[in-house]
């Protein structure tokens, strides 16, 4: 670490594990110049197209896919369809792997999904304390909070500490469930359809769906 | 392994850093070291557990400073050296060794979408009645395995009731070590906030835990 990025730190204050989070944080921001991991995937990228493993085009796919087909569009759409449609909502949360797929969605980090239903007395927060397990599906790549240590660490032994942190004050008497995506099954919070939308269509209804009401860490507003 | 990776329950990470309208990738090098991940995965030299054991792997205080993809390229140099794709000489001259044959690709981009929508499902059809009913108490192990596992540290020892059986899985404490898929039922299973962090934490609160029944026994 350079002293410039020191004194940006040290100024930034907190313990070591902030100056830890921030660093990391400061790593994701600033790429103008060409740095270590670019080179290095650039060199591993030539040798393995070289060597005949990989092809070039298909990573140009696979880039394109996550950057502009796969994303939470995609679980707006689930909870938008769940909110206007009581019968699908009912198989959402009874088999969310052939409910989603009935609007199209699925396939890789989606294969096996569950959906979990916010209700005035019941919220749901989900996270992955092991990796970074994420509904690629409907919510495509997980944000960097979401892999970081912070939150990894924190969101079982103190979802309501978490909660706060993203502006959501729970009362005392809301149940949090947490889930912890141990295993091959994804997690999918279906938010509160908030008040004063009754006259909305199922498209204006996806478009207020954020990506953290989807992950629990949010809720919907008009 | 008891691994930094299993952070749940660990306090000091400092405050979760949000950024508004976070792009997917911070950098093209990020989307890169993705795609490659993936298309050299389509070789089926690993699967999809040894994977995340490879990053477990990564030594703590790397793990730590790293960030998520320069996570993911480090687990590719050593999963392609490790089977053979590659030996670390080519790793660190970035050159195919002489002499070496060129190979054909298998996934091609006209692939990419249906690998992509067919994913892989990692259930399977296992005969006989579960072990564990829903509602049932069960006690997660406490084991301390050297390899990989996705017991988390803080559920062992803990008592909690079966939520949901899901069917079976394959187990990833073999199959990340090539030993077999080992396929077996996996629970929700549903631990109070209380049974695992003490009475300071909500009465309402709890964690839903997906289990294999390899880490469960009667309680």
């Amino acid at each position: 670490m350079d002293a410039t990025r020191r004194g940006f730190l040290m100024a930034a204050g907190g313990t070591a594990a902030n100056e830890l989070a921030q660093s990391q944080e400061h790593d994701h921001g600033h790429q103008d110049v060409p740095s270590d991991p670019t080179l290095r995937v650039k060199a591993l990228e030539s040798l393995l197209v070289e060597k005949g493993l990989v092809d070039p085009a298909a990573l140009d796919a696979l880039i394109d896919t996550y950057q502009h087909k796969v994303g939470p569009r995609n679980g707006a759409q689930v909870v938008a369809r769940a909110w206007v449609d009581p019968v699908y909502k009912k198989r959402l949360l009874a088999d969310a792997t052939n409910a989603i797929a009935e609007l199209g969605y699925g396939g890789r980090q989606g294969e096996h999904m569950v959906a979990v239903e916010n209700t005035p007395q019941v919220h749901n927060l989900v996270v992955c304390t092991l990796c970074s397990c994420y509904p690629w599906s409907v919510l495509g790549l997980p944000p960097v909070w979401y892999k970081s240590a912070p939150y990894r660490s924190r969101a079982v032994i103190d979802p309501r500490g978490v909660l706060r942190e993203f502006g959501l004050d729970l009362p005392p008497e809301t149940e949090v469930r947490v889930w912890d995506s141990t295993a091959e099954l994804r997690y999918l919070v279906l938010p509160e359809r908030p008040a004063g939308t009754a006259n909305l269509s199922e498209e204006q209804l996806a478009a207020l769906v954020t990506r953290d009401s989807m992950v629990g860490v949010g809720k919907v507003k008009l | 392994m008891n691994g930094i990776h299993d952070m749940g329950g660990m306090q000091g990470m400092g405050p979760i850093r949000y950024e508004p309208n976070e792009p997917v990738f911070h950098a093209p090098w990020e989307g890169r070291s993705l795609a490659l991940n993936l298309a050299a995965a389509a070789w089926r030299k690993w699967n999809i557990d040894a994977g995340r054991h490879q990053i477990e792997l990564i030594a703590p205080a790397d793990y730590l400073r790293m960030s998520y993809y320069e996570k993911w390229t480090q687990r590719l140099e050593d999963l392609l050296v490790k089977t053979g794709l590659v030996t670390q000489a080519e790793i660190e001259s970035g050159k195919p060794a002489p002499g070496s044959t060129k190979a054909t690709p298998p996934l091609t981009a006209d692939k990419v979408p249906s690998m992509l929508r067919s994913g892989g499902p990692a259930s399977r059809n296992v005969p006989g009645p579960s072990r564990f009913k829903v509602g049932q108490r069960v006690r997660a192990r406490n084991i301390n395995p050297t390899g990989h596992t996705r017991l988390p540290r803080y559920a062992r020892g803990k008592t909690g009731t079966i939520h949901l059986d899901h069917g079976a899985y394959v187990f990833p404490d073999t199959n990340a070590h090539f030993l077999g898929e080992k396929p077996q039922h996996v629970y929700s299973v549903r631990f109070t906030a209380q049974e695992l962090w003490g009475e300071q934490a909500s009465p309402r609160d709890a964690v839903y835990v997906d289990m294999w029944d390899d880490y469960l026994e009667h309680a």
